[in-house]
């Protein structure tokens, strides 16, 4: 109005919003109604995935100033952030342990979309972008690891590579795609670059902006009641009337607890990345440094537990079929399962599932971080023979126990508590295995145990079997074959009490 | 400006859509596009030449590599070496660099293995002392001679071609061996070849005289 000036910023507003023209749209938005137990502190998982994107976003361009995603210089670029630009190493911690929280709570989401019958009627197609995005996020956390090129990125690669060889018919070229040529080198650091950092983001920040529109429009899920059944005739007429009749406005009725929750998933993950620094990175990504042991990343770890218990001809197809048939169940859910009850008292099968998968999850995980599949490599050097299992032994026996050290057996087993744990610990071996068990077993192998035959000679096998044949708890015999005594051949010789 | 300009009611858009339907506007719409989609598919078939390029190039990434004089190899010995990848470029850095075992089993036998477990492609390490191959992830092992001797391997070590000239003993390499991209033709053992009779010949060839592939006895 002419002669009352409005003050400056008002101006400022009106004349920008006279042009972009979104006030209204937005106001729409904040201002949708959603049903009153619906701004609970159960839905706030969906928008800390947004926010935890948007860190991953911001933290990721200001690495990317500093990165070179060069194979002979990426390594050293993730040192300099680490240690020689101001803060450089915070910044790498907020962006590994966003990635962490992003991938955690992204999951929850799902389990809780799952479970509050959300993915039904009208809502399928949000849980069909939400599948997508979930698989996004993993390519991210994937990808990203790689981009933390140190030793467990190229043989986590490597590992990746001989999961795709198995394709049938197409592995070898799938192989050259992924990797951007026939080995791992700068090729496929930059592959993994531009993926990181622009097709999988575009993609999923696409993906998002869907998922976010489709939310406002059909409008968030309302809180599932026993009884009250999904009909696809009748669910938006009586989810209006809800909305309608006991409805608040989302700003601020439900928003604030979506904007308390995010601040404490930032302050979390801010947390974490002071007290527990960045990732790595680990050992120069150098493939003539074989004295490496590989592990991927947490959350990975549940697919290396089950690559190492299936057995060798059940892998493959296994590889193969089961992410496809994961998949599709997700993606299949929601025209399966799309009508008929929403509660969770309702749907046990639902609430066994994801119990099953928790629990599967866990145990996975949990064996992938501590159990020893792998021989311990320096065991037959660093870990001595107890001297207790030395004395008072005739020198044959003392030179088994060399034989035991030299052969690297302690790899495997245990003596005393130290050594490989890939095989049964031999404290008290002699009371499991008689003398001709310990011959066949040393010489043939058996179970997971290599044959032994072609690298021992005779002397140094009967040596180690004499030795093997001591360890026995001193109030238990040693084992030994009953018909030897029977037949008169003498054979083990039992010690006097 | 403060006049927002309103768009046209539903009725009316749908009847002007109608009378438009089949206009001039309408066919040379059609043709834009159709224009569009042709320079779209010109323009994407060498992009998609360019992104599958890592697959269409044949083998030309092989090549025979020196890895040293044949005297460099004493008998009954298992060596780690390390060749230069045959193409690569200056920011591969060390990723250019590959590790591999050379096996002398008997004067002028060779076996190169890849240092990768056929299982996921790990590093193996050798321990000579026992004559095992170990994997570090999951515990995969081999004989000496690469074929599988326990762990979730499905197969033995993948091994490279090889032949002598003039004294240097060279490997046909270049590629990462996975199952569909043996790191040569050798077939290796595999787990559906019957194990018993080679475990019998393995005891059989044992006493006496000293396998070459043994080291020195450590008892009298």
């Amino acid at each position: 109005m002419p002669g009352q000036k409005e003050p400056w910023y008002k101006r400022v507003y009106d004349w920008l919003e006279s042009r972009v023209q979104l006030e209204g749209p937005v106001k729409d938005a904040v201002l949708h109604p959603v049903p009153r137990r619906t701004a609970s502190w159960w839905y706030v998982f969906g928008s800390a995935s947004l926010v935890l994107l948007i860190l991953q976003i911001l933290t990721g361009i200001l690495l990317a100033l500093v990165y070179s995603p060069s194979a002979a210089h990426a390594w050293a670029s993730l040192e300099l952030l680490n240690h020689e630009l101001p803060l450089g190493w915070f910044l790498r911690a907020m962006h590994g342990w966003g990635s962490n929280f992003m991938v955690a709570v992204v999951l929850i989401h799902m389990t809780q979309v799952f479970l509050f019958g959300a993915y039904k009627f009208p809502r399928e197609l949000t849980w069909i972008a939400g599948v997508f995005m979930l698989l996004m996020t993993l390519g991210m956390a994937f990808t990203g690891q790689v981009l933390r090129f140190d030793q467990d990125a190229y043989w986590g690669l490597g590992i990746g590579a001989s999961i795709m060889g198995r394709v049938p018919f197409v592995g070898g070229q799938v192989v050259h795609l992924m990797l951007g040529g026939p080995i791992i080198n700068g090729a496929t650091l930059t592959r993994f670059f531009a993926l990181h950092v622009f097709v999988i983001p575009g993609t999923l920040l696409a993906l998002t902006g869907l998922h976010v529109w489709m939310v406002l429009k059909l409008g968030v899920n309302e809180w599932p009641m026993p009884g009250r059944i999904v009909r696809r005739e009748t669910y938006i007429r009586e989810y209006h009337e809800l909305t309608h009749s006991d409805g608040i406005p989302f700003v601020p009725g439900a928003v604030w607890k979506d904007l308390v929750f995010s601040a404490a998933i930032l302050f979390a993950v801010a947390c974490c990345a002071a007290i527990f620094g960045p990732y790595g990175p680990k050992g120069v990504p150098d493939p003539t440094i074989i004295n490496t042991v590989p592990k991927p990343d947490f959350f990975f770890l549940w697919i290396y537990t089950i690559l190492s218990f299936l057995p060798p001809d059940m892998e493959t197809p296994f590889i193969l079929i089961a992410p496809v048939v994961g998949i599709a169940a997700l993606l299949g859910l929601p025209f399966v399962a799309g009508v008929g009850e929403k509660s969770w008292w309702r749907r046990p099968v639902a609430v066994f599932s994801v119990m099953f998968i928790a629990v599967c999850w866990g145990v996975c995980t949990n064996l992938g971080t501590y159990t020893p599949w792998s021989p311990k490599m320096d065991a037959w050097s660093g870990a001595a023979v107890p001297v207790e299992l030395l004395r008072s032994r005739t020198p044959l026996e003392r030179q088994g126990a060399n034989v035991f050290q030299q052969k690297q057996c302690r790899n495997c087993h245990q003596l005393g508590g130290n050594g490989g744990e890939r095989g049964p610990a031999l404290d008290e071996v002699a009371t499991r295995l008689t003398e001709d068990q310990l011959f066949r077993q040393v010489l043939l192998g058996g179970g997971n145990m290599p044959a032994y035959g072609s690298a021992l000679s005779p002397a140094e096998t009967t040596a180690l079997v004499r030795f093997l044949e001591t360890l026995h708890p001193n109030y238990q015999t040693p084992s030994e074959d009953a018909s030897r005594r029977l037949v008169g051949q003498g054979g083990v010789q039992t010690p006097a009490p | 400006m403060d006049e927002k300009a309103s768009p046209p009611s539903p009725p009316a858009q749908a009847q002007r859509q109608e009378a438009e339907s089949v206009t001039r506007r309408t066919f040379l719409m059609n043709v834009g596009i159709a224009l569009n989609a042709a320079v779209a598919l010109v323009i994407a078939t060498p992009v998609v030449a360019y992104v599958l390029g890592p697959v269409l190039r044949r083998k030309d990434y092989l090549q025979w590599i020196d890895i040293g004089s044949v005297s460099d190899y004493s008998v009954g010995e298992t060596k780690l070496i390390t060749y230069q990848n045959p193409f690569s470029d200056p920011w591969d850095g060390a990723t250019a660099k590959v590790p591999a075992y050379v096996r002398c089993s008997a004067p002028d036998e060779f076996t190169v293995f890849a240092i990768n477990c056929a299982h996921l492609g790990c590093p193996v390490r050798w321990f000579s002392e026992s004559q095992l191959f170990m994997c570090p992830c999951h515990g995969g092992v081999y004989y000496a001679d690469g074929s599988r001797a326990s762990g979730p391997p499905e197969r033995g070590l993948f091994t490279y071609e090889l032949k002598v000239q003039g004294g240097k003993l060279l490997i046909n390499a270049g590629q990462m061996p996975t199952l569909k991209n043996r790191a040569s033709a050798n077939p290796c053992p595999s787990i559906a070849t019957p194990t018993a009779p080679q475990l019998v010949s393995r005891i059989e060839s044992c006493p006496d005289k000293k396998s070459p592939g043994t080291s020195a006895s450590t008892i009298g």
